[in-house]
């Protein structure tokens, strides 16, 4: 049985395909890459996996449970976890209780709840800032807020969302040297990222999506070699010279 | 059978008048997604204006729709720049109730200046006028409002639909810093959103002041309805709340037919089993 | 502050400021219930009067139709809020924000409606409860001193703000504070969204209830108009946003301040017509939605931050 497993999944919103006949599999400890040029379908598909979208078609296990159309804290609480692209910290909490929501979801004491608020603070290396209000983090302290949250829920699969976009290239490093960490701890990762440079170095496995369908899937050298994926890079580059 | 009839084409006519008055709620919230709970009070401000034109200049209430349009459009310039401004970009707390301590403002205000005292015009120049159909009567009073309602609902549809200002205010409504990107001022046609909606419930007022006499509770009635209207029809659709609005005006006095005491009862229901399937509204986008 | 509340009544014998106190400590406690909701979890309520109406209804009707005591009623009548509370709520939280708010208002006038057509509970004219001997079994007690009254009302507020306080400690606290900040992001992170609103709410529905209750028993008359009212909704919401919503002493600072005006300008400017205090509620809402939406406890917190910077200045 494996981690994750979408089976021909596709989501239609009127006439348009977002997500087109998909199949993935994750397994325990794997690092996926989800890439593809602007639009084509990486948030659709990552929302249908975190439950907050009804598949139109198709089937979505994990760990041999059929999560499709689950809502998104029955997801969570099955062990997905989730960041937001657009960080959306709760911004009237402190950093230590914005965290300590997701430890709530195993932990109802709150002496334990908060324990372990703290301890993945220190994982993502906030604990200095737990007592500070939210609201005022730096961009990339936010982004590790996020990261924090989803770990207190203490998932089995962490589904990240641009985690990367937006940091300095000694940020992009640091929080790449954070989630190898936390897969190297048996946690199954797949990784959303618009920007191919910063999914190579750290999956095993790259899968390459391009107007909702599944267009290659590989090792990363494999990926970047492969014509359909440089093509799709390609127009999409044209694209945004030409607008 | 006539029962019926005749309260169907009341009906119509009321629910033309509870769609004109919904029309600038539904526009102010489709380019801001603000609601103004004191719109309601917007009209009541309205209807005293018409009164006292009526009663210091002796001029009829179809004289004062201009007037009335212009003072109320001048007003949601004032509400907008003294308060709307300030909170668009705070908490949802301060956008809910900002109107709201509006509300209670105006209907004070209303009353330690005009007393509790219901105040009508007794004799409006379409007030002797009669159309009788198939023995249905509409009184002229009605039927004027009725059609002045619609007029004006539909000149604010052209005006969203076929003129530059309506596609900057539709553009606004979108996605205001992509407007801004695009050479459109948001703060300048959002003050505009609220003259063309303090304009129509002006004239709203004013023809409702034919046959209905005011008071300084009015608006909690007719505001009301209009918020039941617009989530009925869907925020910010116009067509959803013409319809809704007629739709409302029919339920309400055919129901009231039978039941007297439940016709408002009615519309309120029937809104909550709407919105319960249908949280959008039935013409709403999201 | 609690101390204070004490020691009130029984240095304070004036009918007029004892009456302000009564009153204003019943609205605290149901603008503090109301603030559950409305202020920390963000989901404004228009419709509160539905269960303080339901309270005094409850309550009322069970005295006078089956002579059982108002402590049952009051019990009672928490049951039939907190039901009615999930009945309404379970459909209307599928709404966010200002749909949130609207339908609530038409719950409030739907149930109106259909109890001013209820003969059974009095119609449009409402209960008039009968008086009895005064005595702690059967909460009445002599109107000369107000003092019992007094001390009772005190006792519901402590009841009423330490459930909201235990309520906020733990779990549910920090998941309903979740849901005001983000739903969406709340229902990632594994919260059931729609069901800690309606711990909210049955929680807020109770207390509200016990308010209502305890008012008609003090009032000893049961009016639609006034216990099942908008205007009632109204005033908790203004009481809650005044005194500053989300915080826990808001409800008290802002039902004294509102208590105050509305008997003083009753007094000053007696007579039909009267809304002075109207227009200073809305002008001070309007204020605190612009200037400061932590409300009179906001703006306090904000001068107690600037005085001792300024000490300091001074200092050097």
């Amino acid at each position: 049985m494996s981690l994750l497993e979408l089976d021909g999944v596709t989501r239609r919103f009127g006439g348009l395909v977002a997500v087109n006949d998909v199949d993935l599999v994750l397994e325990e400890g794997d690092v996926v890459g989800l890439i593809g040029p602007n639009g084509a379908g990486k948030t659709t598909l990552f929302a249908l996996i975190a439950g907050s979208l009804p598949p139109s078609s198709g089937s979505i296990a994990f760990r041999g449970a059929q999560v499709g159309g689950w809502s998104a804290d029955r997801a969570a609480r099955a062990g997905i976890g989730r960041t937001f692209q657009i960080m959306r910290i709760f911004k009237s909490m402190t950093v230590l209780e914005n965290v300590m929501v997701g430890s709530y979801l195993r932990e109802t004491r709150p002496a334990r709840a908060r324990d372990l608020a703290e301890q993945v603070l220190e994982t993502v290396g906030l604990g200095e800032l737990a007592g500070q209000a939210a609201a005022n983090l730096t961009v990339a302290s936010k982004k590790r807020l996020e990261l924090a949250r989803a770990l207190a829920t203490q998932p089995r699969l962490l589904l990240l969302d641009e985690v990367m976009s937006g940091l300095t290239p000694v940020e992009t490093s640091e929080a790449v040297e954070l989630v190898r960490k936390l897969n190297q701890s048996g946690l199954a990762v797949l990784l959303v990222e618009h920007v191919m440079e910063v999914v190579m170095p750290l999956s095993q496995r790259v899968v390459v999506l391009d107007h909702g369908v599944k267009i290659a899937e590989g090792t990363p050298a494999e990926v970047s070699r492969d014509s359909a994926v440089i093509e799709a890079y390609l127009g999409d580059q044209h694209a945004a010279a030409g607008g | 059978m006539t029962e019926l009839s005749q309260a169907s084409v009341s009906g119509l006519l009321l629910g033309a008048i509870y769609a004109l008055v919904a029309v600038g709620l539904t526009l102010i919230f489709g380019v801001m997604d603000i609601v103004n709970f004191a719109h309601g009070d917007f009209l009541m401000a309205a209807m005293y204006i018409t009164f006292f034109v009526w009663l210091y200049g002796r001029l009829d209430p179809l004289v004062s729709i201009p007037l009335a349009a212009l003072a109320m459009a001048g007003f949601g310039i004032l509400v907008y720049t003294v308060l709307i401004r300030r909170v668009l970009k705070g908490p949802v707390l301060s956008q809910i109730i900002v109107t709201f301590g509006l509300l209670v403002f105006m209907r004070g205000i209303a009353q330690l200046a005009f007393t509790a005292n219901t105040r009508g015009i007794p004799d409006p120049l379409v007030g002797p006028v009669r159309l009788v159909i198939g023995g249905v009567v509409a009184g002229g009073a009605q039927l004027t409002a009725a059609l002045g309602a619609i007029v004006c609902t539909v000149l604010v549809y052209l005006l969203l639909s076929r003129t530059e200002l309506g596609s900057a205010i539709n553009a606004v409504a979108q996605d205001a810093d992509a407007a801004r990107l695009m050479g459109i001022d948001p703060n300048r046609i959002h003050l505009l959103t609220w003259a063309v909606a303090g304009a129509s419930v002006g004239v709203a007022g004013a023809l409702l002041m034919n046959f209905f006499p005011v008071t300084p509770e009015i608006g909690a009635g007719f505001g009301l309805i209009a918020f039941v209207v617009v989530s009925m029809g869907g925020f910010g659709s116009l067509q959803g709340a013409l319809i809704a609005g007629l739709a409302m005006g029919v339920i309400q006095d055919v129901v009231g037919l039978f039941q007297p005491a439940y016709g408002f009862a009615a519309i309120f229901a029937l809104y909550l089993v709407i919105v319960m399937v249908r949280p959008q509204g039935l013409f709403g986008a999201r | 502050m609690g101390l204070l509340l004490f020691v009130y009544p029984f240095v304070v014998k004036d009918a007029f400021w004892q009456n302000v106190a009564v009153l204003a400590l019943v609205s605290a406690s149901a603008a503090a219930a109301w603030n559950l909701l409305g202020g920390i979890t963000g989901q404004v309520s228009f419709g509160h009067s539905i269960f303080y109406g339901t309270g005094a209804y409850t309550t009322g009707y069970l005295l006078v139709r089956y002579g059982l005591s108002p402590w049952v009623g009051m019990a009672a009548g928490c049951l039939v809020a907190v039901a009615l509370g999930i009945v309404i709520g379970f459909p209307v939280f599928r709404l966010r924000s200002h749909y949130f708010s609207i339908a609530t208002i038409a719950m409030q006038q739907v149930i109106f409606i259909i109890v001013v057509n209820n003969k059974a509970l009095g119609a449009a004219t409402g209960i008039e409860l009968p008086l009895r001997e005064a005595s702690l079994a059967n909460l009445q007690f002599s109107t000369r001193d107000l003092l019992p009254y007094h001390l009772i009302a005190l006792a519901l507020l402590g009841v009423s703000s330490l459930a909201i306080w235990l309520f906020m400690q733990g779990k549910a606290g920090a998941y309903v504070k979740a849901i005001r900040d983000d739903e969406d992001v709340a229902r990632a992170m594994g919260v059931p969204v729609r069901r800690y609103k309606l711990y909210a709410l049955a929680l807020s529905a109770a207390i509200t209830s016990l308010a209502g209750s305890y008012y008609g028993m003090y009032s000893l008359f049961i009016d639609p108009n006034v216990v099942l009212s908008l205007n009632l909704s109204i005033a908790i919401v203004l009481v809650g946003v005044l005194g500053g919503a989300g915080s826990l002493w808001g409800p008290l600072v802002g039902a004294w301040v509102l208590q105050v005006i509305q008997e003083e300008t009753r007094v000053r400017l007696s007579g039909a017509g009267n809304a002075l205090d109207l227009v200073i509620y809305g002008l001070l809402v309007m204020l605190i939605a612009v200037v400061e939406p932590a409300g009179l406890i906001g703006i306090g917190r904000r001068l107690a931050r600037r005085l001792p910077v300024r000490r300091r200045a001074v200092q050097r």
